[in-house]
């Protein structure tokens, strides 16, 4: 498929799923499907939970918490007890404590940053139990997140945000589990391995050597690894590996699955605060840095390697260096801006690779703050934090207080608010700073000078942004970045949902301010530009001096951008 | 509603001294304000430029261990950045100043002629008066404290407060009974029961108000201080891991130079600025004679959904005036005039004048001789009545169904003609008037309300930014119709009793909405409490002004109006402020990266777009244009941005592109302009 019909087939099926997924989750989430009430029921009684029964968002917040802190322990005894656990046919030992730790963290909070190669570390056991378990949960988490700040719009007067246990177990049951059983069928339908049968070996007897090569349950991880934008993949090539994204097909099946939840919930959102056209908004708001984002990457992919044409090399389809030949540069550059922008973190191309102005494009989609439209859930709660900062400023401009759909912005809000959207450059800056300044933290990336200062910060930056995409090049599985990782993802994760639900506690207690000619829009193309620019300038304003030595150092090195 | 209210908002004398943006004694006092606040414990309540003041102490020491003209440079011009900021603080806060000295002066030190219990007088110190001691007031002395007339009638200049300069009437009962503390009487005797201790007096609440002692930080106030402090603390660590990101690159970084960075890159000018914003505000309204009880009734102004203004002397002017006459059965227009001419000699009220003016105007009637016998017989409450009785000859005015009862008692019958003609002035909204002349009804007087001028521009206005206006009336349903429609209200409450108002404010407020409204009588104070913003008019009763949280001295209704607009500036101003400062940064780092870095990496040299001399006259010229913008924008900060009533998406345009893309752009022209500045005076 050419770009342009790559393209179009993508924003097609995504504005068709834009309203069926979208209205599908909010019906799901209004408490209108039951159709699986039967399996409901008993995950109920045994979670010990009365679904008629709502919680406040500190208990919301509290049985989230709890609920992370057990996963994180499960996945943690799984991979280090694996060499006694079954579905262990390469007889692989337990893993390392420290990568035990930054591997469950990364799992838990839907990050999926791999300091390990999948076929050689980790059991079947742990691969299915353990990790890919973590892709489907983790990803509920974020849903059930993102729903509960929705309802904080969208009810009056309540003390209560929803029921966790419900929310997720329902997420699981009616969203998740279908959704990547069906997919997961193509993939094993288009060749994806599926099989819990050890490496096979083959003897080349033309060339007289014997290759083993690895196999595994792989398809239908694959599926989940996308669709809840986790990007852990069975193997260490990840999409990249034709035995887990084997056809051009499942390449874009990959790229639409990425997108699909996230675009959606904005439908959601719409629908479910009774005004679609604020969920036109924000989609409008992710389609624009989206699409300005994936232009200058698949430009910057499309033509040389200023690097590699420095050293007389120069190609006519533009920089192959470290992607797959069977997906190209262009489908390759929008691979890695879907899923660097959705908080996934899958690859099918070596981000390392990429030119300078390829890689910023990647780097600095994610210190967007992950909302073009980032992962499942985190891209929508994340998003209203930025709208609610865009709100406010918005509205003092018109003389009101402000308010967001009848919620007033105002102290306990833009606190709230604030403390959500400074976590993240936080993490990701201190992280930065304690590795290039230790040494245990310069003994980490390849190269020196400013790419290696690229190296240190893409990989922190993917990180505390729950993106867990790497750029290679940097040695991860060392005490230092598995410890100092790990703590970058739990701030980027639960220091912000933290907030986000007490935010959803906050709004859903607020009666309603009635609209009025003299309300701020919220649902125009004034509000879709101001929130953008609140997205940029946050971005850009704390991350330009740490960019400004990194990727445009590089670029200029070469002296020009384009 | 009395019939004092002055219509102009700007008063000749009294609180309100109209004081150019930049009078000389409050410039001088500001400018050694500006040097006492630099006192860390009142930078802190202002944390960013607390950090400022930090950060100017950090250079501080620098430049005293290895002095240098660049380092120096910085320092100066970041104690500037804090001391204009305390200048924009002291200029605001000395025009309130200005105002509670002249308050001050009329605290009188005057003796207070207390009345003993046994009814005799005493002289004792005004300042040592209880509440509820009783005092007498004559002609010539100066009313004590505030305090409620409890006898007799006066009348009262209140220039000293109000800045009008024609006196009103004050007597014991009713709605007109309450006296401020420091005006004076003009004519007769009042016994006034005192009402507030000295310190608690009407006129010590407003110097509190305008010297902004009390000032507390207002709800979107903190939440705005909250959003740049959260600016702020982003960036110390995207200045602070410059340091080891630098050492990384094998590069070094000053501390000056960091310094100067996380100055200009937290929101100083808006930090600068914001408590200027908030006192100028309270000062615009008290420049228009209204007193703010707090800031956040101000606010609340702005945030208004609702206005419910009352018909008489907001809406309408004061009085019905009569418009035209019309007669029945076999009379001619004439008759009609003639008769209601004569029935009004003797009537003093404005309608009654009304009369007189219509029949000159219409048929040339003028006054007559002949009336030396004549008993006028008054109006009452009871019999609904006026007119005279010359010689057997007896003629009345009046409401229709009393006017009918009498010419029944007269022997007279009423004219088939008559109930069309009221029900028809009725409703158009008029109110009809009866004429008799003995036993005959000769016809109806219309007298009709009149609507001010250029009150519908307003509404339509009004409605423009959202808001709802209600008209309240004691009128009947039909009358009030045909004047809401006149007027262009959005709604109106007819026949309207405090319990109803206090309903309708209860109903819209269950909506979510705020709500405001003006009142002067004891009656509407549980309404005026009830409102989120209640503006008493000072013409009122005391219970009405602690009701309030508004007093507006003028007793001018109709600038309730400008009270919301002048609660919209505000936010405007300070999220306009916020906008222009936030977009300021990106010119300053086009200006500071490349300087920081360019020694380590000569590439970055293509981003400095502005083609700056050196590293540190770039540097240099970003902090200074950082200090200068605030000078700049005092006066904006002081007056508010322009504010004109439109709808909210045409504000936001506008602000958006002056403010935010103007915010954008000027730093790099500004930054450019000081660069050249620096080297043409060869200090680089």
């Amino acid at each position: 498929m050419g770009l342009a019909l790559t393209l179009l087939t993508l924003v097609v099926a995504l504005a068709i799923t834009w309203r069926l997924l979208g209205s599908y989750i909010a019906a799901l989430f209004d408490g209108r499907l039951h159709f699986l009430s039967a399996i409901e029921r008993p995950v109920y009684r045994l979670l010990g939970t009365d679904p008629s029964h709502e919680q406040s968002w500190k208990r919301y917040a509290g049985a989230l918490v709890v609920f992370s802190a057990v996963s994180l322990a499960i996945t943690y005894a799984v991979l280090r007890l694996q060499g006694h656990l079954p579905l262990n046919p390469q007889h692989l030992r337990g893993v390392a404590p420290v990568l035990s730790f930054n591997t469950a963290v990364s799992f838990v909070t839907n990050t999926n940053w791999q300091n390990y190669a999948g076929e050689t570390t980790m059991s079947y056991f742990s691969q299915v139990g353990a990790l890919m378990v973590q892709q489907f949960v983790s990803a509920a988490v974020g849903i059930a997140v993102a729903v509960a700040l929705v309802r904080g719009f969208a009810r009056r007067g309540s003390s209560t945000i929803g029921n966790f246990w419900v929310d997720i177990t329902r997420t699981m049951l009616y969203l998740l589990v279908p959704i990547a059983f069906l997919t997961g069928v193509v993939f094993v339908a288009q060749g994806a391995v599926q099989t819990f049968a050890g490496p096979a070996t083959v003897h080349d007897v033309l060339n007289g050597v014997t290759q083993v090569i690895a196999r595994g349950p792989a398809a239908f991880m694959e599926s989940i690894k996308q669709l809840g934008t986790n990007g852990g993949g069975f193997f260490n090539a990840n999409s990249a590996m034709p035995l887990e994204n084997p056809t051009g097909l499942t390449n874009f099946l990959s790229i639409y699955l990425v997108l699909a939840i996230p675009v959606a919930l904005t439908y959601t959102f719409g629908k479910m605060v009774g005004s679609v056209r604020h969920g036109v908004a924000l989609v409008s708001v992710m389609i624009l840095l989206f699409g300005a984002w994936a232009s200058v990457t698949i430009a910057a992919e499309h033509q040389n390697n200023p690097a590699v044409a420095a050293a007389g090399v120069t190609s006519h389809v533009g920089n192959t260096v470290g992607k797959e030949v069977r997906f190209g540069d262009t489908s390759s550059a929008l691979f890695a801006v879907a899923s660097t922008q959705t908080s996934t973190g899958s690859a099918d191309a070596s981000y390392d690779s990429f030119t300078p102005l390829g890689g910023l494009g990647l780097m600095s989609g994610m210190m967007m703050g992950e909302v073009t439209p980032g992962g499942v859930g985190s891209g929508l709660y994340t998003l209203l934090i930025y709208a609610i900062i865009a709100v406010f400023i918005g509205g003092l401009m018109i003389g009101r207080t402000p308010e967001y759909l009848g919620k007033k912005i105002q102290a306990r809000e833009v606190k709230l608010a604030g403390l959500a959207a400074l976590v993240m450059p936080l993490a990701v800056l201190i992280a930065t700073a304690l590795a290039v300044s230790t040494a245990s933290g310069r003994a980490g990336p390849l190269n020196a000078g400013p790419h290696g200062f690229s190296e240190i910060l893409y990989a922190f930056t993917s990180q505390g942004n729950n993106n867990g995409s790497a750029f290679a090049g940097l040695s991860g599985n060392t005490p230092f970045y598995n410890v100092v990782g790990a703590i970058d993802m739990l701030i980027g994760r639960f220091a912000i949902i933290v907030p986000v639900l007490a935010l959803a506690g906050s709004l859903a207690a607020q009666g309603a301010v009635p609209e009025s000619l003299g309300t701020f829009r919220t649902d125009n193309g004034m509000f879709v530009g101001l929130t953008i620019g609140v997205v940029l300038i946050i971005g850009g304003l704390t991350f330009f001096p740490a960019v400004a030595l990194g990727p445009v150092v590089e670029q200029l090195a070469h002296g020009r951008f384009f | 509603m009395t019939s004092s209210s002055p219509t102009t908002a700007t008063a000749p004398h009294g609180v309100v001294r109209t004081r150019g943006l930049f009078d000389p004694a409050i410039l001088r006092h500001a400018t050694l304000q500006s040097l006492t606040k630099l006192d860390p414990r009142v930078q802190v309540r202002n944390p960013v430029m607390f950090v400022v003041l930090v950060g100017s102490l950090v250079t501080l020491v620098e430049a005293l261990a290895h002095p240098g003209v660049f380092v120096w440079s910085i320092t100066v011009w970041l104690f500037l950045t804090v001391i204009f900021a305390n200048f924009a603080e002291a200029m605001a806060e000395g025009r309130g100043r200005a105002q509670a000295d002249t308050l001050r002066r009329m605290r009188t030190e005057t003796q207070a002629r207390r009345l003993r219990p046994d009814g005799t007088e005493e002289h004792v110190p005004a300042a040592s008066l209880a509440k509820d001691d009783l005092v007498v007031c004559e002609a010539g002395d100066v009313i004590p404290s505030d305090g409620e007339i409890t006898e007799g009638i006066a009348s009262v200049d209140e220039s000293a407060i109000t800045g009008e300069s024609a006196p009103v009437i004050r007597e014991s009962g009713g709605d007109r009974s309450a006296v401020t503390g420091g005006t004076t009487v003009l004519s007769d005797r009042i016994v006034v029961r005192i009402t507030a201790e000295r310190g608690h007096t009407f006129i010590d609440r407003m110097i509190a108000l305008v010297e902004g002692a009390q000032r507390q930080k207002t709800p979107n106030e903190i939440a705005l201080t909250i959003l740049l402090s959260v600016l702020t603390i982003i960036f110390l660590p995207v200045v602070v891991t410059l340091v080891p990101f630098a050492n990384f690159a094998h590069g070094s970084v000053s501390i000056v130079v960091l310094v100067a960075l996380l100055v200009c890159l937290i929101p100083t000018t808006i930090g600068a600025l914001l408590s200027a914003i908030g006192i100028a505000g309270m000062d615009r309204l008290v420049q228009r004679n209204v007193l703010a009880m707090s800031g956040r009734a101000v606010e609340a102004a702005g945030d208004v959904q609702t206005l419910l203004l009352d018909k008489t002397g907001t809406i309408t002017l004061g009085n019905r005036m009569a418009a035209t006459f019309i007669p029945v059965g076999s009379y001619r227009e004439q008759d009609v005039a003639d008769v209601a001419q004569l029935a009004s000699m003797a009537d003093e009220t404005p309608e009654g004048r009304s009369i007189v003016v219509l029949a000159k105007e219409r048929f040339n009637i003028r006054s007559r001789d002949g009336l030396d016998d004549a008993q006028f017989v008054e109006f009452s409450a009871t019999t609904r009545m006026s007119g005279l009785d010359l010689g057997s000859r007896s003629i009345r005015k009046g409401a229709t169904e009393s006017i009918k009862g009498w010419v029944v008692d007269q022997g007279g019958t009423i004219p088939p003609d008559l109930d069309e003609i009221v029900q028809r002035v009725s409703r158009s909204g008029s109110t009809p008037l009866a004429v008799a002349d003995g036993a005959s009804i000769v016809g109806v007087v219309e007298l009709k309300d009149v609507v001010k001028e250029g009150i519908r521009e307003k509404f339509e206005q009004m409605r423009q930014m959202g808001i709802r206006t209600v008209m309240i009336t004691g009128d009947n349903p039909l009358t009030a119709a045909a004047i809401a429609q006149e007027a262009g209200v959005d709604d109106f409450l007819a026949e309207a009793t405090p319990e109803a108002k206090m309903a309708l404010i209860k109903q819209e407020q269950a909506g979510g909405k705020l709500v405001a409204m003006t009142g002067d009588g004891t009656n509407d104070a549980p309404a005026l409490a009830q409102a989120d913003v209640g503006v008493a008019m000072n013409t009122g009763t005391t219970a009405a002004k602690e009701a309030g949280n508004m007093v507006d001295l003028d007793s001018n209704p109709t600038k309730l109006i400008d009270v919301v607009e002048i609660g919209k500036q505000l936010l405007i101003t300070r999220g306009s402020l916020t906008t222009f400062s936030i977009a300021n940064d990106i010119a300053k780092y086009f200006a500071i990266i490349p300087a920081l870095f360019v020694a380590t990496y000569p590439q970055l040299g293509a981003l400095n777009v502005m083609h700056l001399h050196s590293p540190q006259s770039a540097i240099l010229s970003a902090v200074i244009f950082n200090a200068l913008v605030i000078v700049a924008l005092i006066p904006l900060a002081l007056r508010g941005v322009s504010f004109r009533a439109t709808s909210s998406a045409a504000i936001l345009r506008r602000n958006v592109l002056v403010y935010g893309v103007g915010g954008v752009i000027v730093p790099f022209v500004g930054i450019k302009v000081i660069d050249l500045l620096l080297v043409a005076l060869h200090a680089y």
